[in-house]
């Protein structure tokens, strides 16, 4: 009896298991970063398979490429705290709004829905004097991701699309690599969630909604219109929108973010975000300055009508650094992208 | 009570002595395995104020290297001593990237980066001194483009530094302001000391030869940061630049022929003067204006304010690597005049008075070009020089005292 009594309470204890801690923002908001990932409260687990209270998934119209990894992303802002709609660049966020990407392989690229392995989580933490960007890298286990300030190279063995072994020589930036991207006019901020790369659809444990209504509704945003009267990035690879928008939007995810007016690359002149309405600042017939050895021998960033010509093309189709554009983000070429642009390339007219 | 006990003062004197010992300090990295994340770890825990110190010795990098903390000092044991090793590079732009402010890069030597070497973006008070940057399989078209590369910067100090076999240009400073480059030797790489779109810069005491051309100084349309001006070179050797242009095509300076000493494209107020320039076989001096098709209203495609005077020029353009260059040398006694201006005097859509250019130095060839870059059409007329002198100099580039102290 006493056993059985010592048994059931046990088993009521486990029902009764204490909710787990919630996300800790002083962890978030400490000077000092943490060690290791679990510090933080994001998720629930140690394999941070399950986001704790307070988190929103996100996911954007048209991301960046980076060597086939799924990624996922998800949204923390402080209890009682919101972020302020605004219909250009990101959102304003609260102190202590913590984005949350973690980048993950399944074993065969033709099943990403296959269990993952984590490779890397990475933090932006909105501290009060700017944002911070951290790196937790996995162990093998998967049972612990420790900060990696220094970047490091993690061999990834994958199946191919075809079918083929491959391993990727998998790149984690260092923390200034992720400021590289990140830079808007020398200061890190968010790149992703803009109105325009939110404004779509995701399920919310089989429900589907759009994002910005979805934070609207429960409270994570302000100030945002009706998403039809909201900006909005094509999705890069449905084949329904049209051409010239789903090219732009990938050149946008992939490379707007060095090449506009206030990022890393604004000294090229060569200007890739959405906004950029001026065609020569596009890179129609456009002129390389300091391309190097990237410009392949050709002359023009776009010559229309002319991807076999067309520097962007050719530095899109490069795994060699010096050459490769982005710079960073990958070690193998974008094959479906690099199709994309080169479908985009053609179409332009070759007149002057 | 309190206060006066000694445990107390104690406590306060460690207190100050090692908040004394946090304003600066010294993170040495010696050479050896994983480097490049040791490397990159200092160069990320530097505070404002600290030295990175890279021991004597080879360090051999997988990754480009980045620096984003002002009032930082990199340094190695001395040019061939610390060799920042770049051939297994797998990533990044570049060799070192700095974005940050007050920042000085010294005594080492950098081998065989996959892009640019050494490039500082839109930072202030940026120090290259007593560096080597090289690419050491000699001139290629796949070596990196720039070697010593500061780009939207300000007050730009390159002192004593070596650069040989960039594909593009050893010494460039791009959009920059407020700029010296001095004590330097460019050897081996397509241009060797480029100036472009860039605004007050002094150019003296330097080296450079066998490159493809020896100095520049451009305009280029269509750049955030456009119409550059008033860049004075002086005291330079500008001697035996008889590389053959290895730039890959689409690169502006894949069109500079071989054998330029210095050559002025489509920028104002250069001052060129007492440099020793000899044994270039295309032009000592070469004034031309931008030929390409461009776009922006605000561009000015011709050289202007220029003064070319007291440079001491020896055998030169004996064979100008231009089309009709070697009938053009023949027909002159066996070689052009010293400087060579295209004679291009107005732009359609360019207001103003014509080009004010003063060569002293002469003779002048004046090719009197119908349009910029149309040498086929050439009615080359000779003059013993060109317009008057009186066209103001400016001053000597004077950087921030913190920034210029002179070379330990």
């Amino acid at each position: 009896m006493r056993r059985l009594a010592a048994v059931l309470a046990a088993l009521l204890s486990l029902g009764a298991a204490p909710k787990p801690a919630p996300v800790s923002l002083d962890e978030l908001l400490a000077e000092t970063p943490a060690p290791t990932l679990d510090a933080y409260g994001l998720f629930t687990d140690a394999g941070a398979r399950t986001p704790n209270a307070g988190l929103t998934p996100y996911a954007l119209n048209t991301p960046l490429f980076t060597d086939y990894a799924e990624k996922s992303r998800f949204v923390f802002l402080p209890p009682g705290t919101r972020a302020t709609y605004t219909p250009t660049g990101a959102f304003a966020f609260p102190v202590g709004a913590t984005l949350v990407k973690t980048f993950a392989y399944p074993a065969d690229l033709r099943r990403p829905k296959a269990p993952l392995r984590f490779i890397e989580t990475r933090l932006l933490i909105h501290k009060p004097q700017g944002w911070v960007a951290l790196t937790y890298v996995w162990n093998t286990e998967q049972t612990k991701a420790v900060l990696k300030r220094a970047g490091a190279r993690v061999p990834v063995a994958v199946i191919d699309r075809r079918g083929q072994p491959l391993t990727i020589d998998y790149a984690v930036p260092n923390t200034n690599q992720c400021k590289e991207c990140h830079s808007l006019s020398g200061e890190l901020a968010p790149i992703g969630p803009k109105a325009r790369n939110l404004n779509g659809d995701l399920a919310y444990g089989g429900k589907r909604e759009n994002q910005l209504a979805h934070w609207t509704r429960t409270g994570l945003l302000v100030g945002a219109p009706a998403p039809r009267a909201a900006p909005r990035t094509a999705v890069w690879n449905d084949a329904r929108e049209p051409l010239a928008d789903r090219a732009r939007a990938y050149l946008d995810g992939n490379c707007g973010h060095c090449h506009n007016p206030q990022g890393m690359a604004s000294n090229s002149g060569l200007f890739l975000h959405l906004e950029e309405t001026d065609p020569a600042n596009q890179g129609i017939r456009r002129r390389p300055v300091a391309a190097g050895r990237g410009s392949g021998g050709l002359e023009f960033d776009i010559d229309p009508g002319s991807p076999e010509t067309s520097i962007l093309l050719h530095r899109m189709n490069s795994v060699e650094p010096g050459v490769m554009m982005p710079e960073l983000s990958r070690t193998l070429v974008d094959e479906e992208g690099v199709a994309l642009i080169a479908n985009y390339l053609r179409s332009l007219p070759a007149t002057r | 009570m309190a206060i006066s006990h000694p445990a107390i003062w104690g406590a306060a004197l460690a207190a100050v002595l090692l908040g004394a010992a946090a304003e600066a300090k010294t993170l040495t990295v010696s050479p050896g395995p994983d480097a490049q994340e040791r490397v990159q770890t200092a160069l990320l825990d530097a505070k404002p104020g600290d030295v990175v110190s890279l021991e004597a010795g080879t360090f051999a990098f997988t990754d480009g290297l980045s620096l984003d903390i002002d009032n930082v000092t990199v340094t190695g044991a001395g040019q061939g001593k610390t060799v920042l090793s770049f051939a297994g590079q797998k990533g990044a732009g570049e060799g070192l990237l700095i974005t940050s402010d007050g920042v000085t890069v010294r005594d080492l030597t950098m081998q065989d980066s996959k892009g640019d070497g050494i490039k500082s973006k839109g930072a202030d008070r940026i120090s290259f001194v007593a560096l080597t940057v090289e690419w050491t399989g000699g001139p290629k078209e796949t070596n990196g483009a720039y070697g010593v590369y500061p780009v939207s910067s300000t007050n730009v100090l390159i002192d004593k530094v070596t650069v040989r076999g960039a594909s593009d240009a050893g010494i460039y400073v791009g959009q920059s302001k407020n700029i010296i480059v001095r004590n330097s030797r460019a050897e081996f790489n397509v241009a060797g000391i480029e100036i472009e779109n860039s605004t007050d810069a002094d150019v003296f005491d330097n080296v450079a030869t066998h490159n493809t051309g020896g100095i520049l100084v451009f305009d280029l349309p269509g750049l955030p940061v456009m119409g550059g001006h008033s860049t004075r070179i002086f005291r330079n050797q500008v001697v035996d630049n008889d590389t053959p242009n290895f730039a890959p095509k689409g690169n502006i300076v894949a069109n500079v022929p071989m054998g330029v000493g210095v050559m002025l494209m489509a920028n104002r107020d250069v001052h060129v003067f007492e440099n020793e320039i000899s044994g270039n076989q295309t032009s000592a001096v070469m004034l031309v204006s931008y030929s390409r098709a461009f776009d922006d209203k605000a561009y000015n495609p011709l050289p202007r304010d220029i003064v070319v005077r007291d440079n001491r020029i020896g055998r030169n353009g004996w064979l100008p690597s231009l089309p009709g260059g070697k009938m053009l040398a023949q027909a002159m006694g066996g070689a052009v005049p010293p400087v060579l201006w295209d004679g291009i005097t107005s732009y359609p859509g360019i207001e103003g008075p014509a080009p004010r250019l003063y060569v002293k130095d002469g003779p002048v060839l004046n090719l009197n070009l119908a349009k910029p870059g149309e040498v086929e059409g050439a009615k080359p007329t000779v003059t013993a020089t060109l317009g008057t002198p009186g066209l103001p100099e400016r001053a000597a580039v004077v950087l921030p005292g913190s920034q210029d102290k002179p070379a330990s």
